[in-house]
This record gives structure tokens, sequence and C-alpha cells, in this order.
């Protein structure tokens, strides 16, 4: 079988449920959410408004789940998104949306507008309307296990490596232990530092832990072309391998989308709830933190900030976390304005930096995050998402701006007490 | 009855001065919103006029408004006004009675054909050939429609006259019809009111001996001099309406305070009459001032308007069981039309491919 | 016909019909996006998302001060409409009576002369709002006819209510006839409108609620 406009409607009408309905009831046409909206704001294009997004979906539900919609489709005066109108607007779901949920935040009558841009990408995708660079890095991770084609071989290399670096041993496949660490392909290929760092910060707190070389990709990008069977697909490899090596607690690395789809789309995915907790590296780290096992020495002497990745922060619910660590090192550290729920996002979020097609618009809508920059005059910026740090640099890069981009775990671990 | 002497003469004759006389125009002037310039034209023109023959048809009625029109506790001048006009006809009035009654009103047509003003007073039921009401063998529709043609204008006086009044409210057993329903070429003034304000028919009279023709009507067809305004614009309780202050039973503080009555029911703010200014029983109060809400007696289906105590703002028929009737009717297509949604779903699920990574290599099938 | 039968129409059968519209489309729509139902969420949640759902309820009424700078003036104007709407409707003597007159209960009217300036000031929203839409390209964008027939049909109640307090140029049977009208092509209109988020907003504000207080975040 292939993909096809029927396809699409029916993955629709499958995810359509009470709160969408109740969603597309409310919506007053008030406009609110474009000015939530970074795609809006740095473009002034209306076309961006998030609401507006949706429109294939709002035909779909109103042609299927309200009264009035069935008896005009009935007479032919409800008419179904076209074929036409999907690839208008494929663009609007996958290039102008980051799954970042600001829009959500600000509704007055209380939208969860995101929510439904997740669920419109599962027709979108089922009517084969996604983006080349995702299909292609979503093709990868079922294949090969990852987006970025990182296959267990160089899991392995690298392991050798940071052992080396840190003189550490690095467990794989370990069975019984505390933790096992997943990784984020980004982290293995381009930021390197971080297995080390993580393996630090685990010798001083004195906990097990371990990688797995059948799940050691926490990206989902099943989940960024919006289908949920391929999601839960690999979900799954990581639930298998957690209860196979029976950890108590499975740790989400420095990305932000990882989190969310283990976090608290995987049991939904499954179908099950886990036998295991999840747990972002930074709520990791500040539970040891807490408990006194986690100890630092040395101050930056730097200004930072931290970037709030968006599925962390106002989609995961992780807030407190890295407000505490980087206390820890950073005394001379400032919020962002709009910091926290409210932050920004570096514009690369829900599957737009797989997406070669995007990068253009990405570009642009960076003016807003400098926007944030500028006033308040850091040299550092601190986050905990290796999608976030790909696309903070690269921002920072085109606009000239020097400003370090760092990870809030490979930060801890430079100052880790001897 | 006719005879030539003016209205002066009459007046004269009857011990009324000229300076009384006056009085009597400049209020009626007034209240016909004319500049007082006018009183002393009236009163000129008044005197000067001749008795004006007038026929009175009694219809379908209760006699309420000839009541009202000739029965005052002292002789007043517009019962001298009535009685200076030349009343020519009217079956409860007149001293004969039979076939000489008949005759003085076929006589009367007669003699003032095209001059006189013809008055009625009730109903005319049409249902069963309008036998609900006859006269001398005749039905109220043949006598009207025998006298009407002759007559220089029609005032229809009282509600039932000018709108069907009681005997049409429902179910409307005689089927009875305003005077107007059947007379349609001839100008028609109604007077409505159950019953009417004496001085507005003598003012409507005054005007037509002084200016010689009808007053200024609304779209009921009323003089808008007096039924221009609603009793609610002239009210003296009007501020407290204003003010938000409202008696909410016949006998609570707001009651004794003399606040609004329009949540007792008033229908003042839809009635346009006189009985706010003129008032009654010789200008000494009106309902309202004696504590009761306006019935909105001058106004059309006044019997019909729902409860003369069910306040304007509420329903006059039954609103919240037809609510109940919604819910539960909403209730239960909503089920059948929520159960409908599931099923659509599920059979979608049931036949819904799932996406392998297969489809995401190939083209889109259009 | 005369403006005294339409009257007695509008103040009868014509309202018993609105009612009945307004309730079973109420109901409708209610039930059938209701028993779309969701699916159980089986992640492990940090917070109660009942709670957090009645909390949103509750909370998303407050203004939100991050858009404040960027839409001060619809968020102003779509204040001073809603709470003008709501009081006027409920806290004027004689709509107080009218419900009153249907379901047996009254409370306490305010002031003629408080609610005539409440209206003037809704009246003026709603201008403000309409010159909103107009006039930002997000909000011209995103509307359609519903959007400005919507409008008309709020302003309509509101602008014959004011003239009725004010009958020296109108006569009151026409302006209450035209009230009552309008009210019941509101009601009418309710259902099948966007006008149906007076009630479906705590729905979802209770969805959003829920699903983000089950992640630890407060919305």
């Amino acid at each position: 079988m292939s993909t096809s406009l029927q396809q699409g409607l029916a993955a629709m009408i499958d995810k359509i449920d009470a709160p969408i309905a109740s969603f597309f009831n409310s919506c007053v046409h008030c406009g609110m959410c474009a000015d939530a909206c970074l795609f809006y704001t740095e473009t002034g294009d209306p076309k961006y408004t998030p609401i507006h997004k949706l429109e294939p979906l709002r035909k779909v539900w109103y042609r299927e789940f309200t009264l009035e919609g069935r008896l005009l489709k009935m007479f032919g005066l409800a008419k179904a998104p076209t074929d036409a109108e999907l690839v208008e607007w494929e663009t609007l779901i996958y290039d102008s949306c980051t799954l970042c949920g600001r829009c959500s935040m600000v509704c007055p009558v209380g939208n969860d507008i995101v929510y439904m841009v997740r669920k419109v990408r599962e027709g979108m995708v089922a009517s084969g309307h996604a983006p080349a660079g995702l299909k292609e890095a979503t093709v990868r991770s079922i294949e090969i296990g990852s987006p970025m084609g990182v296959t267990a071989d160089t899991l392995r290399a690298q392991i050798k490596h940071a052992a080396k670096d840190t003189g550490l041993d690095i467990p794989l496949d370990k069975a019984g232990v505390d933790y096992l660490l997943l990784m984020s392909s980004a982290e293995i290929m381009q930021f390197p530092e971080f297995m080390g760092a993580a393996a630090q910060i685990f010798h001083q707190a004195g906990v097990s832990w371990t990688l797995s070389s059948t799940a050691y990709e926490a990206t989902n990008s099943g989940m960024q072309i919006g289908s949920s069977e391929l999601a839960a697909v690999l979900v799954k490899r990581i639930v298998d391998a957690a209860e196979k090596l029976k950890v108590k607690t499975v740790i989400s690395p420095e990305c932000g989308h990882a989190y969310t789809a283990l976090r608290w789309e995987g049991p939904n995915l499954v179908g099950r709830p886990f036998t295991f907790k999840v747990k972002h590296i930074l709520e990791v780290l500040d539970e040891l933190r807490a408990e006194g096992k986690l100890r630092t020495e040395g101050l930056e002497t730097e200004r930072m900030t931290f970037h709030d990745p968006c599925q962390l922060v106002r989609r995961g619910g992780v807030h407190d976390q890295p407000r505490n660590l980087l206390r820890m090192v950073a005394p001379d550290y400032v919020e962002m304005e709009d910091a926290g729920n409210m932050n920004w996002c570096c514009g690369g979020g829900g599957g737009v930096s797989a997406n070669e097609r995007a990068e253009p618009l990405r570009i642009k809508v960076f003016s807003r995050k400098k926007k944030q920059l500028d006033k308040i005059g850091v040299s550092a910026m601190v986050t905990a998402c290796s999608n976030c740090r790909n696309m903070l640099e690269e921002g920072l890069e085109h606009n000239h701006m020097d400003i370090k981009v760092l990870s809030l775990t490979e930060l801890i671990a430079e100052h880790l007490a001897k | 009855m006719s005879d030539d002497k003016t209205l002066a003469e009459t007046l004269a004759q009857r011990g009324i001065s000229r300076r009384s006389f006056l009085k009597f125009c400049a209020s009626i002037a007034s209240l016909m919103a004319m500049p007082p310039a006018m009183a002393v034209e009236m009163a000129e023109k008044l005197a000067a006029a001749r008795r004006q023959s007038v026929v009175y048809l009694s219809f379908q009625e209760c006699t309420g408004c000839l009541e009202s029109l000739t029965r005052s506790h002292s002789p007043k001048l517009e019962d001298l006004i009535f009685d200076a006009i030349s009343l020519d006809y009217q079956e409860t009035l007149v001293a004969c009675a039979g076939h000489f009654a008949e005759h003085i009103l076929k006589e009367a047509i007669e003699k003032n054909d095209g001059k006189f003003i013809l008055m009625v007073d009730g109903s005319i039921p049409l249902k069963d050939g309008g036998i609900y009401s006859t006269i001398a063998g005749r039905t109220n529709l043949d006598i009207l429609e025998w006298v009407a043609p002759h007559a220089a204008a029609v005032i229809a006086v009282g509600s039932c006259a000018a709108f069907g009044g009681i005997p049409k409210a429902n179910p409307n057993p005689t089927g009875a019809v305003a005077v107007s329903d059947i007379i349609k070429d001839k100008p028609i003034i109604n007077v409505p009111g159950c019953p009417p304000i004496p001085v507005v028919i003598t003012g409507v009279i005054a005007h037509y001996l002084t200016m010689g023709t009808i007053p200024d009507l609304d779209e009921l067809g009323r003089p808008k001099v007096f039924f221009g305004d609603s009793i609610h614009d002239r009210c003296y309780r009007r501020p407290f309406y204003d003010q938000g202050k409202f008696a909410k039973s016949f006998d609570d503080e707001g009651a004794r305070n003399g606040w609004c009555l329009f949540e007792l029911g008033c229908k003042g703010p839809t009635t346009h009459n006189a009985c706010a200014t003129t008032k009654w029983n010789g200008g000494v109060s009106f309902p309202i001032e004696s504590g009761h809400g306006c019935l909105g007696c001058s106004e059309p289906d006044f019997w019909d308007a729902g409860s003369f105590y069910t306040a304007l703002s509420a329903p006059t028929k039954d609103v919240a069981n037809w609510a109940a009737i919604g819910v539960a009717a909403g209730a239960a297509i909503g089920v059948a039309a929520g159960i409908a949604n599931r099923s659509t779903k599920t059979e979608t699920k049931r036949t819904r491919k799932p996406l392998t990574v297969d489809d995401l290599k190939g083209k889109p099938k259009s | 016909m005369n403006i005294f039968d339409i009257l007695q129409w509008a103040r009868g059968t014509g309202l018993q019909i609105a009612v009945v519209i307004f309730s079973v489309g109420v109901l409708i729509r209610l039930l059938e996006m209701w028993m779309l139902n969701r699916k159980p969420d089986l992640a492990e949640p940090r917070a109660s998302g009942t709670l957090g759902g009645w909390r949103t309820v509750f909370t998303r009424s407050a203004p939100s001060m991050v858009l404040m700078k960027k839409a001060g003036l619809l968020l102003v104007s779509g204040y001073i409409f809603h709470l003008g709407f709501f009081i006027v409707l409920f806290f004027f003597a004689p709509h107080i009576r009218l419900f009153h007159n249907m379901f047996g209960v009254s409370w306490p009217a305010l002031p003629n002369g408080i609610i005539e300036i409440i209206t003037i000031l809704s009246i003026g929203a709603l201008f403000a709002l309409l010159a909103h839409r107009i006039m930002n390209p997000v909000q011209r964008f995103l509307s359609t006819f519903q959007d400005y027939f919507v409008w008309l049909a709020s302003l309509l109640p509101l602008l014959t209510g004011y003239l009725l307090l004010h009958t020296s140029d109108f006569s009151y049977s026409q302006m209450l006839t035209a009230h009552l009208l309008s009210v019941e092509l509101l009601l009418v209109i309710f259902p099948f409108t966007k006008l149906m988020h007076a009630f479906t907003t705590f729905f979802s504000r209770w969805y959003t609620g829920a699903m983000a207080a089950r992640k630890g975040v407060t919305v």
C-alpha cells in the first residue's frame, strides 16, 4: 500500500477527539495566537497564524463530527480538504511550526493549538505530504536505528573515545543498573563530550548506569513527522531494552522532543504504562544535587543565560531543575525576557531542523531569539537540548553574534568537585 | 333634533361664560399641542360652528364607552360640547323606540348625507352571517355598510370598534372585526381605550369642527396628539423606572413608596394613550396613580397580550417547559449524534491501514 | 400584522421557538463533542490533571500579560464587552424579571443608570473589536462572514436594549419588538456559530489545563 488523500483523511478522523472538537467549537478568530508564534511575529505574514494552520483538520471535524456538517455533507456542501489543499498546508504544518506550544499558552478560550498540530501531522504524513528530510530521517531511524544513521558500532567507537578521555569505565548493556542513559545522534556525532560528562557525574555520584546497544537513540522522528505507528516502533525499542536490562529509570538526554516522545507520549504509543521511570537528564542531576551527590567547585565568571527548550519547559514541566543547577556554577546568570514557560523557540524544533526546505525561514525567524539576547547582553547561553544547541549556534553565526552555546550537563561536569 | 343655533348660543343658553369656554379651548389646544394663539382661533371657530350632526351606532359592545362619555360626576364642558353637537341617533339615548328610532336614523342619514360624523362603538361580528348582533333584524355589518358610505368621516370609539377589542379576544367566537376591517373608503379615526378618555373624543370632534379636517393619525389610525406618547413616557413614576426601583408586589415597601409597577405587569411602555396627562374622573387620577399597572387597553388585542400581571420583559407563553423539552430532545439527538461520531471513528480505525516505513519511501497516490 | 402582533409573537411563540432551537442545538453540540472522548493518558502524571483543569478554567480568564503589550486594545475591549454583556444580561431588573418568570429565581438588580453606562461601554467595545478585526492583518485574514455576522448579532440586542431605555425618538413597542427579535436571533444562531465558545471554552480550558497539569506545567 501507499499513502493517499483517503489515508490522510482517515488518519485525521481517527485522531479527532473531544478536546479537538472543543477547541474548534471555541475558536473565535481573535488572532491572539499569531502574536505568540515566532513565525508570525518575525515575518508579519498572517498565514502563519497558528489556528489557520489547522484549517484542513477543522474541515474534517466539521464534516464528520458535527450534525450540521454531516447534513451539509449529504448535500455535498461540506467539502473535505483536497489533495491540493494538503500540499499547500504542508509547509504551514511542517516548516512553520516547531510544535513549541507557545500559542497554547495564550489562547483566551484555552485551546491547546499545538496539540492539534501534532494530530494534523498524522493526516499529512498518511496522505504523503511530509517533508522529504523528515521522511528520510524517519526511514533511517526505523531501518538503521538513528535519524543521522548512527549505528551501534558508531556508538561503541564513541564509548572507547569517551572512556579514554575520562579514564572511566563506560558500561554498555549492563543489566540491573539504576539508570539507562539514552543519547541523541547529535550527542553521539557532534557533541561527544556529553557522554564523558555524564560518565563523570554518575561516577562522582556513585550511581550505577549503562548505555544500550539496541536502544541508544533517544530521538523520535516518527513523532516529529506525526506518525503514531512509527513513533511507537521507536519507543518500543527503548521499552524492550529497559525491561531486558531491568533498569529502574531511563534517562532522556539533552534533547527536547525525545523527552516528550518517551516520557509523555511513550506509554500511550505502546499502549501500556511503563515498568520503569523516565526522567530527563536535568531531573536526574537535580535529584543528585538535592541528595548532595552532586558537588561542584569553581564558578563561571561569564554572564550567562539559560534557553528553555520548549519540549522541556512548557510541554514537559522541567522548569526549576536547570535553574537550580545553573546557580551552582554560574553566579552571573540572568534570565531572558519571556524565559521559562513563555520562552521563544530556537526555531528548529518539531522536525523543522531535519527539513532542509524550511531552513531559510528558520534562519529568518531566529531574529526573535536575537531580540531576546540583545536585551540582556550575555556571552554564553546554556541549554539542555542538542537540537536547540545546533539551531542556536547556526543562528548566532548567521547573525554574527559572539555568544557561546553550552550544554548544562557538560558545564556541570566541568565543575565537578575533584 | 338638529337646530340652527351656533355652539356659542347653545352654551350661553346653558349659562357657560365665554371665559370658561376659552379656558376649555385653551386646554384642548394644549392637549393637541397647538400653539397658544390657536386657542382663541379655535374658540371663535367653535363658537361660530353649527351643531355638527353625529350618528352614533352601537354594535357588539358593553356600553362602557358611552358610559364614559356621558356619565360624569359633575356637568363638565366636554359633556356640554357633547350636548352641543347634534347627536341625531344613538340607540341607547334616543327617546323613542322601535320603528320610530329606525326612522330617525334613516332621516338623519338623508338630511346630512355626506356631512355627518359617524361614531361607531363596538365590534362587528362576521361569523355565521353576522347573526350574533342584530338590531331590528339587521346585522351590524348590514347597518354599517348602509350608513358608513353616507358619512363624512368615521370615529371608531373604543377598542372594540377600533381593533375588535374584547369580542375579538381569543377564540373570537363571533368572528368580531374592527370598523376599519370593513370600511375602506372613508377616513376612520380610531379612539381606542376600554373605555376611551372622554376629553379625547371631544378633542377629536373639536378638531374636526375647527379645522374641518381629521387630525394626524398614527399607523394604527389614532390621533397622534393623544396617542403619540406612551403612558410610560408621561408617567409620574418614570423616574423610579430609570432608577431601577420597582414594586415587587402590590403591598410591599416599593408599592407603598409609589415605585414603578413595571415588574407587576404594567403595560405603560407599550401603551399609547393620554391617561397619564389628562387622567380620569375630571383629572383626579389614572390607574397607575391608584397603584395598579396599565392594562394596555388602547392597544390592539390587549386582552390576549398575556397576563396583566406579567412584566413586559417576561414571556407571555410558557418558555421554561419548552426549554426543558428542548434540553431533553437535544440530549436524545446529541447522544445519537455522539454514537454516530463514535461509529465513524471505530469504522475508520478498523479500515485504516497503519503507516509503515515503506509508505514514506513511495510517492503518494492521488 | 401590526407591530403589536409582532411584539406578542416575539414575547410568546417566537421566544419559545428560539429557546427550543437554542437548547436542542447546544445540547447536540456539547454531546457530539463530549462523546468523542479522549484516550486515557497512560503516562505517569506529575500532578492531578483534574485539579489542573479546573485551575485553568479560572486562570485563563485573567488577562495574558504577555499579550497585553501586543494586543492591548483587543484584550481590554474583549474584557469590557464580555463583562458588560454578562452584567447587562443578568443584572438589569427587567431581565431578572424574565428569569424569575421562567425559572422562579431572582436576585438584586443594578440601577438602570449603571446598566446604561455599561451598555454604552459594551457597544463601544464591540465597535473597537470590529475596528480591530478590520484593521489588524491577522484578524482580517482569519475573519469569515460568520465573524461579522456574529458581531452584528451580538451588537443588536445591546443597541436595541439601549434605545429601549431612551424611547423619546422610538416607540417602545417597536424597540421592544426589535430587542426581543434580536435576542431570539442570537439564541437561534448560537449553537451553529462560534458563539458556542460561551460553553465550550470551559471544556477547552479544562482539557488544556488537565493535559498540562499532568506534565507539571501550569497554563
